[in-house]
C-alpha cells in the first residue's frame, strides 16, 4: 500500500476520514529554499561522516542513520515556535541537528568522548537538551510516544501554547503503549503532533508484512484523531502539514498524526546489508525523490541560486561537520570517575 | 430454624466495621435482595442485602455500633411459622449476606474483582514500645492516624506547597481512590492536578515519565504495583536511567506509588512483593514504610526529591494507626533506616508490612528474657547499611523478614553485605526470613503457609542466639 502510494509522488493527501483536507503544497520563499537546503545537506553530510567514522571503529555499538529522511526533521522544524518540544527514537541524529544542537556535541556523543552531549554516556541513541527541548533520543521502539504524550500533558498543565512533536516509525506504531498514549491525548486534548516517520521498512520488515492497516495516518481513528498523508521527501509539504498540524494542536483541537511518507537510503543500522530490498528499489527513490535534489533543482531552475553558490553551502556544510568530526576524534574519553555522577541526583 | 444474618465482609482485608443504619425493622417481611442495613467500613458505606426470605424477627446489633466484628451474628430472620420464640434456636451460621451495590464509592479492591467471601481477620499490630525516631523533635504532640490518611495528608500538603506536583493513576479522582488514599483531593485540588486516567498501565506511566522530563512533578498512583509489570520498561528505561543517559542534563522527577506485596486472598497475580525488583535498579530510589509517620514523611520527601521513587505500601497497613508528630511540615530523609525498638541479644531487620512479624515477634520474644533489636529499614534502597551493621556490631546476631520470594531477596543482598563487612562480629550465620518460594496460593491456609509467620522469627531467632 505504502509502497503503491509512493508510485504518484510529491502531493499530500488527505485520509479522507477526519474532515481535515490535506494542506495545499506551498510555495517556499528563497530563504525558506536555501535554508532548507542547507539543513538538509548538514544532516546527509553529518551522517555520512557518521557512517565513515563507524567503518572506521571510532563509533561502537547501534548507529542509526536517517540519510534519506531529511525533509521530514527540516519541514517540520520550520513550523515551530520556542519552547515546542520533540522527541524521538533512536534513528535521532537528524533530529537533534534539526533542533540545532551542537554538531560537535552529537558527534563526540557518537564516539563516547567526554565532550559529547551526554558526557559520553547516552551513545548514538540516548541524547537530550533540555536547553533546546530535545527529550530524547530513546532505546525502546514506542517508549517515547507515551513520553512525547507526558511532554504535551505538561504543555497543557502549564497552560502554554507549546505543541510536542513525537516521532516514531512505521515500526513503532504496532506497538500497544502508543494507542494507550493516542487514547489519553485525545481524551484529555493534549498538544501531541504523532509523526509517524513511514520509511516502509521495520528493520527488515516491510509494512505490508507487519501491519494490518498500512495507511498510517488512519491509526487514530479509533480515537478520533485526525491523520493525514504527506509526502515525507518534499520539505515543502512537510512544512505545510506541519503548519497545519501546529495550527490545530495550539487551538486546542487535540492530537494529529502525520504519516511522513519517506524512505531510508541505508540499512537500519550499521550492520544492515538490507537484503529485504532491491537495489534498483533504493536507487529509483535516489534519483527520484531525494529531498536535498528536490530544493536544489528548484533553486537553480528559479535562478535563485548558482551551481557554485550551491557549492559554496556545501562547503560550508562540509567544514561544519569535518570540525565535528576532528573534534570527536580527538577530544578526551570521559574521565573514570563519570562512571559514578548522573544516576541520582 | 430461624436464620442467622452475619456481619458480612466486603473486602479482602475488612476485619470488622460499623454497623450505621438498619433500613429494616423488627417485625418487617424481607425478601431475597432487600436491602436491609448500611455498613461503614473505613473506606465505604455499603449496602447490605438479603439472601433469604422471612420475616426480620430480631435486630442483634443496634444501629451505630462500632467495630463489629466480620461473621458477628447481626439480626435474626424467622421463617414461615416460626416466632421469635424460636430464635436461639437458629441454625449454624447461614452465609453471611452479600454486599450490595456500593453507595458511596465502593471499597473496589481492583479492576478483577467479584465478589468476595470473608477475609482472614489480620490481627492488629501489637503495642511494642517504639523507640523514639531522631528525626521527631522531643515533646512533639502525637496523633494517632492510619496509615491511609498520613498518605492522603502527605499528598495533600506537598500539593498545597508546590503547583508543579499533580496525582495522576485508575479511581483516583471521582472514585476517590480505589483504596481511599486520594479521598479528597480532587475536592481540594480539582481534576486539573487529581488525574483519572484510563485502565493503561504502560501508557500513563509514560505519560507521567514525559510530564516529570518536562519538569512537573507526578505522584502516578499504581492500584496496585502487580498492575506496574505493564509498566515497568517506562520505569526502569526511561524514568530510572535518563538522568544518566542525558549527562546529568534532565531526569524525571516523578513517584510511583501504591500498595504491593500480598494483600488477602487474592491470589498469585495480585500478591507479589517488588521491593527486591526494584531495589536491583540504579537510578531508583525505592521506599517501603512500615508505620503511619514513616509513611508521611517519607511521602513528603519522595514528592520532593528529584529522582524517580518507588514507593511500596500495603494494602493490610493503610487502616492501621500510629502515632504521627503534629508538625506543620514533617518530611524524614530518604535513605536512613530507624531503629524501632532497641535491644542487645539480637538484630532483626525488616520493612513494610515484614515489620509485622517482627514486632509480635520480638513481644514474645521478651518474654522468654531475649532482647532483640528491630531495625525498620524505611528505604530499600539507597540501603542504610551502617545502621544494620552498627547494630550487628553490638548482637552480633541478624535476622531479616520480608514478605517476597526468597531468591535474590533483600535478605539475601543484606546478608551478603553483612558477611563481607561485619564477619568478625557475627557470632553464627544471618537467617533470611522471606515468603515461600511459590506463587501465592488462593485457599486461606496455603496463604498462611506461603507468608512468613512469627513463629518462624521466634525460631531463628532461637536458632541464632542459641537457646
Amino acid at each position: 500500500m505504502a509502497t503503491a502510494a509512493r508510485k504518484a509522488p510529491a502531493k499530500s493527501k488527505s485520509d479522507g476520514k477526519s474532515g481535515l483536507s490535506a494542506p495545499k503544497p506551498v510555495e517556499f520563499t528563497k530563504d525558506e529554499e536555501l535554508a532548507a537546503y542547507r539543513h538538509m545537506l548538514l544532516i546527509r553530510r553529518f551522517e555520512e561522516k557518521a557512517g565513515q567514522l563507524y567503518g572506521m571503529g571510532f563509533i561502537g555499538g547501534f548507529c542509526h542513520l536517517y540519510i534519506g529522511q531529511e525533509a521530514v526533521v527540516t519541514g517540520m522544524k520550520m513550523a515551530l515556535i520556542d519552547g515546542d518540544q520533540m522527541i524521538t527514537a533512536y534513528r535521532d541524529h537528524g533530529h537533534m541537528l534539526a533542533m540545532e544542537l551542537s554538531p560537535r556535541g552529537v558527534m563526540a556523543e557518537l564516539t563516547g568522548r567526554r565532550g559529547g552531549l551526554s558526557r559520553g554516556k547516552g551513545g548514538s541513541m540516548h541524547m537530550f537538551s533540555k536547553e533546546k527541548h530535545f527529550y530524547g533520543g530513546h532505546g525502546i521502539v514506542g517508549a517515547q510516544v507515551s513520553l512525547g504524550t507526558g511532554l504535551a500533558f505538561a504543555n497543557r498543565y502549564r497552560d502554554n501554547n507549546n505543541v510536542s512533536l513525537t516521532y516514531f516509525g512505521d515500526g513503532a506504531a504496532n506497538q500497544g503503549q502508543v494507542y494507550e498514549s493516542f487514547n489519553m491525548a485525545s481524551l484529555w486534548k493534549l498538544p501531541v503532533i504523532y509523526i509517524i516517520e513511514n520509511n516502509r521498512y521495520a528493520m527488515g520488515t516491510s509494512v505490508s508484512r507487519s501491519s494490518a492497516e498500512t495507511n498510517f495516518s488512519h491509526r487514530g481513528a479509533s480515537f478520533k484523531i485526525p491523520g493525514i498523508q504527506v509526502d515525507g521527501m518534499d520539505v515543502r509539504a512537510v512544512k505545510a502539514a506541519g503548519d497545519q498540524a501546529t495550527e490545530w494542536c495550539r487551538a486546542g483541537n487535540g492530537p494529529i498524526i502525520l504519516e511522513m511518507q519517506t524512505y531510508r537510503y541505508r540499512g537500519h543500522s550499521m550492520s544492515d546489508p538490507a537484503k529485504y530490498r532491491s537495489k534498483e528499489e533504493v536507487q529509483k527513490m535516489r534519483s527520484d525523490h531525494d529531498p536535498i535534489e528536490q530544493v536544489k533543482a528548484r533553486l537553480i531552475e528559479k535562478k535563485w541560486a548558482t551551481e557554485d553558490e550551491l557549492k559554496t553551502i556545501d562547503k560550508e556544510v562540509r567544514d561544519i561537520v569535518a570540525d565535528a568530526a576532528e573534534f570527536a576524534q580527538n577530544d578526551a574519553e570521559p574521565d573514570p570517575s563519570e562512571l559514578w555522577t548522573d544516576i541520582v541526583l | 430454624m430461624p436464620i442467622e444474618i452475619l456481619m458480612p465482609a466486603l473486602s479482602p482485608t475488612m476485619e470488622e466495621g460499623n454497623l450505621s443504619k438498619w433500613l429494616k425493622n423488627e417485625g418487617d417481611k424481607v425478601v431475597a435482595g432487600d436491602v436491609i442495613a448500611e455498613i461503614e467500613t473505613d473506606k465505604a458505606t455499603m449496602e447490605v442485602e438479603a439472601v433469604d426470605e422471612g420475616t426480620l424477627g430480631k435486630i442483634l446489633i443496634a444501629a451505630g455500633t462500632e467495630g463489629v466484628k466480620v461473621n458477628t451474628p447481626i439480626a435474626v430472620l424467622l421463617q414461615d411459622g416460626e416466632s421469635a420464640g424460636d430464635i436461639g434456636k437458629s441454625s449454624a451460621p447461614a452465609k453471611a449476606e452479600a454486599p450490595a451495590k456500593a453507595e458511596a464509592p465502593a471499597a473496589a479492591e481492583d479492576k478483577a474483582e467479584a465478589a468476595k467471601p470473608a477475609a482472614a481477620p489480620v490481627a492488629a499490630a501489637p503495642k511494642t514500645e517504639i523507640a523514639a525516631d531522631p528525626d521527631i523533635p522531643a515533646g512533639t504532640e502525637m496523633v494517632s492516624t492510619t496509615v491511609r490518611e498520613a498518605l492522603r495528608d502527605a499528598m495533600a500538603e506537598e500539593m498545597r506547597r508546590d503547583g508543579d506536583v499533580f496525582v495522576m493513576g485508575e479511581e483516583v479522582a471521582e472514585y476517590q481512590g480505589a483504596y481511599k488514599i486520594t479521598q479528597g483531593l480532587l475536592q481540594e485540588f480539582g481534576p486539573r492536578r487529581v488525574v483519572d486516567t484510563p485502565i493503561t498501565e504502560h501508557g500513563f506511566a509514560g505519560v507521567g515519565v514525559g510530564a516529570a522530563m518536562a519538569g512537573l512533578k507526578p505522584i502516578v498512583e499504581f492500584m496496585t504495583f502487580n498492575f506496574a509489570m505493564q509498566a515497568i520498561d517506562q520505569i526502569i528505561n526511561s524514568a530510572a536511567k535518563t538522568l544518566y543517559m542525558s549527562g546529568g542534563q534532565m531526569g524525571a522527577p516523578i513517584v510511583f506509588r501504591g500498595p504491593n506485596g500480598a494483600a488477602a486472598r487474592v491470589a498469585a497475580q495480585h500478591s507479589q512483593c517488588y521491593a527486591a525488583w526494584y531495589s536491583h535498579i540504579p537510578g531508583l530510589k525505592v521506599v517501603m514504610p512500615y508505620t503511619a509517620a514513616d509513611a508521611k514523611g517519607l511521602l513528603k520527601a519522595a514528592i520532593r526529591d528529584p529522582n524517580p521513587i518507588i514507593f511500596l505500601e500495603n494494602e493490610i497497613l493503610y487502616g492501621q494507626s500510629f502515632d504521627v508528630p503534629k508538625l506543620d511540615d514533617f518530611v524524614l530523609p530518604i535513605g536512613k533506616a530507624r531503629i524501632h525498638k532497641t535491644g542487645k541479644d539480637v538484630t532483626i531487620v525488616s520493612f513494610g508490612i515484614g515489620m509485622t512479624y517482627a514486632v509480635k515477634a520480638e513481644a514474645e520474644l521478651r518474654g522468654l528474657g531475649i532482647d532483640a533489636e528491630i531495625i525498620d529499614l524505611r528505604t530499600i534502597r539507597p540501603l542504610d547499611l551502617d545502621t544494620i551493621i552498627a547494630s550487628v556490631k553490638k548482637t552480633n546476631r541478624l535476622i531479616v523478614v520480608e514478605e517476597g520470594y526468597p531468591q535474590n531477596s533483600v535478605g539475601d543482598h543484606i546478608a551478603n553485605q553483612v558477611s563481607q563487612r561485619a564477619f568478625d562480629f557475627l557470632d553464627a550465620p544471618v537467617i533470611t526470613i522471606a515468603g515461600k518460594d511459590v506463587p501465592m496460593p488462593y485457599a486461606a491456609n496455603l496463604e498462611k503457609l506461603a507468608l512468613p509467620n512469627v513463629g518462624e522469627v521466634i525460631e531463628a531467632v532461637k536458632a541464632v542466639t542459641y537457646r
